[in-house]
């Protein structure tokens, strides 16, 4: 009897002892999750610091990180303001984006022929490369800013367009099958069945359109040049590359590929929120 | 080959006319798969009828029919009385429940859809929940539940609207025995203090005789009527007729004329 219960106590200190190891891994992994790339990031920084410094290569050919930085908060002033721009230009052409994909996407599914003869159109403003188009778009369109809109749109457009397209017809058959048989009508087989199908795909659209949308807006800025209203971070690099100005054209990149990737976070975690409730790809596995 | 021409003797007191009927149903899919041909079917109002057959001999499809689901390639599907939408309950053979809604808005679906709202009905919703043992699980979400819940909540959904017709495709098939015999009282109950029709669709023998008035036993390629049984034992069925000699006679007939459906088909 009492060996029993000193053999219960021994494998409850040893379930004990493997899940503190378990908890510690995963601990250890979180960590290493962040310390690694940071790291790297750091060591590689450092290596072109120090190449820098060491080769004696004067700042207008190639600065080191350190001035990037301090550059950046030199000219903020001047930084700041075209980050906006920029920033406008890629959100309200992301909205357009969403409001015309999404409604599209609809409407393409509600008709055939819509869908027919339109997604060539779709089609061929995606394959068609923005940069060989802007230009001609910057001649018609008479205000330089909605000319600016209008390519960030277009390259924005599209992955949302396909993706909800896709989403709204993945809704599962049977459940189409449920819902005839329960008489829904369009409207609702709409809001209550295709919608929430397609939410998964839609999401995933809007993470590539966001930094499409940047690409979009910063490719424009560049086919306006100096011509153009010029104030986005584009503007600023071609300016201060006119200028020799190659730390503030560093600085305006840095921000350029900050808000990028700060785009593509703010929607994985929208993604995540919309989605840990049920779908499979914020689920973590459970067996 | 005993077609369902002849208009079966119902238990006293349950007849009363025909619901609905098959003449000649043939369903052809697009891809040349003949999953039923000529089938002759009369549903009388109020009886518990089960369709029985091997895998792939056409139950499912024909559950759909009934269900105005999907097209026929010919003869016809005939409502003497007319119109029934919103009355047919339908169980499918997989839960096929929307994985974004919880099981309380799963179930509350067909209400939402008649303009329902959930105040409204949340009494039925809970006592539909009820009365598949799964009251607690209204917040829950289809993943995490089980294969034999999920069912349920399915079940649950089909009763909601208190259809006039129920058709259920294997609902049982993915719960253990106990539940299932649990779950096949329940629904007797309900049968009969309901008034529905109900057409059950199942792989067992003894499920089908211990639940049906009548069983249709179907063999497959073409999906087609090869044999029928009136289960001429008065209801309510309990325990004791699941012990009784009558029982085990059907089983075995049953069982004889499923096996004859396999051989020829
Ligand atoms: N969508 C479809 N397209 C083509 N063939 C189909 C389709 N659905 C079913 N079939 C075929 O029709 C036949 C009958 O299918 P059905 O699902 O009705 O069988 P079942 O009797 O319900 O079988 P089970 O007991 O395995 O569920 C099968 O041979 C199947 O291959
Ligand atoms: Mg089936």
């Amino acid at each position: 009897m009492s060996t029993m219960i000193e053999d219960d106590r021994i494998v409850g200190l040893q379930d004990e002892a493997i899940a503190r190891a378990a908890e510690a891994a995963e601990k250890r992994d979180r960590v290493l999750r962040w310390a690694m790339p940071v790291s790297l990031i750091i060591a590689v920084l450092a290596v072109w610091e120090f190449g820098v410094w060491y080769h004696g290569t004067p700042h207008y050919i190639l600065p080191g990180p350190w001035l990037v930085i301090k550059t950046l908060f030199t000219d903020w002033h001047t930084l700041y303001p075209s980050l906006l721009v920029t920033l406008q230009i890629t959100f309200s052409a992301l909205a357009i984006a969403i409001i015309g994909g999404v409604g599209l996407a609809v409407l393409f599914t509600l008709s055939k022929w819509v869908e027919l003869s339109l997604f060539p159109f779709a089609v061929i403003a995606q394959v068609t490369p923005i940069i060989a188009v802007a230009p001609l778009i910057l001649i018609y369109v008479d205000s330089t800013y909605a000319a600016l809109l209008l390519c960030a749109w277009i390259v924005a457009f599209f992955p949302i367009l396909s993706n909800t397209t896709l989403g709204l017809n993945s809704a599962d058959h049977n459940l189409v099958n449920l819902f005839q048989l329960y008489g829904a009508n369009r409207w609702q087989m709409l809001r209550y069945l295709r919608l929430p199908s397609a939410m998964p795909y839609f999401l995933g659209g809007l993470k590539i359109a966001g930094g499409l949308a940047l690409i979009g807006a910063i490719v424009a800025e560049f086919a306006a040049g100096t011509a153009g209203t010029g104030s986005g971070l584009a503007y600023r690099i071609l300016e201060a590359s006119y200028r020799l100005n190659i730390p503030r054209m560093f600085a305006s990149l840095i921000l350029i590929s900050l808000s990028g990737i700060l785009i593509f976070f703010a929607f994985t975690l929208l993604s995540h929120l919309m989605l840990r409730k049920w779908h499979e790809s914020a689920l973590k596995r459970e067996n | 080959m005993a077609a369902a021409a002849a208009p079966p003797p119902q238990p006293a007191g349950r007849s009363s006319g025909r619901l609905l009927e098959l003449q000649g149903v043939s369903k052809t899919f697009s891809n040349g798969t003949v999953a039923l041909e000529n089938l002759n079917l009369r549903v009388q109002r109020h009886e518990f009828l089960s369709l029985l057959g091997p895998s792939g001999c056409g139950k499912s499809t024909a559950l759909r029919i009934i269900a105005g689901l999907g097209n026929i390639s010919g003869g016809r599907l005939f409502w003497p009385e007319g119109g029934h939408v919103g009355d047919i309950g339908f169980v499918f053979q997989e839960p096929t429940l929307m994985p974004w809604a919880t099981v309380f808005d799963n179930v509350h679906l067909p209400l939402k859809l008649q303009g329902q709202g959930r105040r409204q009905v949340r009494d039925r919703v809970e006592e539909a929940l009820a009365m598949v043992g799964l009251q607690d699980f209204h917040a829950a979400y289809p993943r995490e539940l089980s294969g034999g819940m999920k069912m349920r909540v399915s079940i649950a959904r089909a009763l909601v609207t208190r259809p006039k017709l129920l058709l259920m495709d294997e609902p049982f098939a993915a719960l253990d025995e106990i539940t299932r015999i649990r779950l096949n009282n329940d629904l007797l109950q309900l049968w009969e203090s309901q008034g529905w029709t109900v057409i059950f669709v199942t792989h067992s023998v003894y499920e089908s005789v211990f639940l049906s008035s009548r069983i249709v036993v179907m063999a497959a390629r073409p999906g087609r009527i090869v044999g029928e049984i009136e289960i001429d034992a008065p209801y309510p069925r309990d325990e004791a007729f699941r012990m009784s000699e009558p029982y085990n006679a059907y089983c075995r007939e049953t069982s004889a004329t499923l096996h004859r459906a396999m051989g020829d088909g």
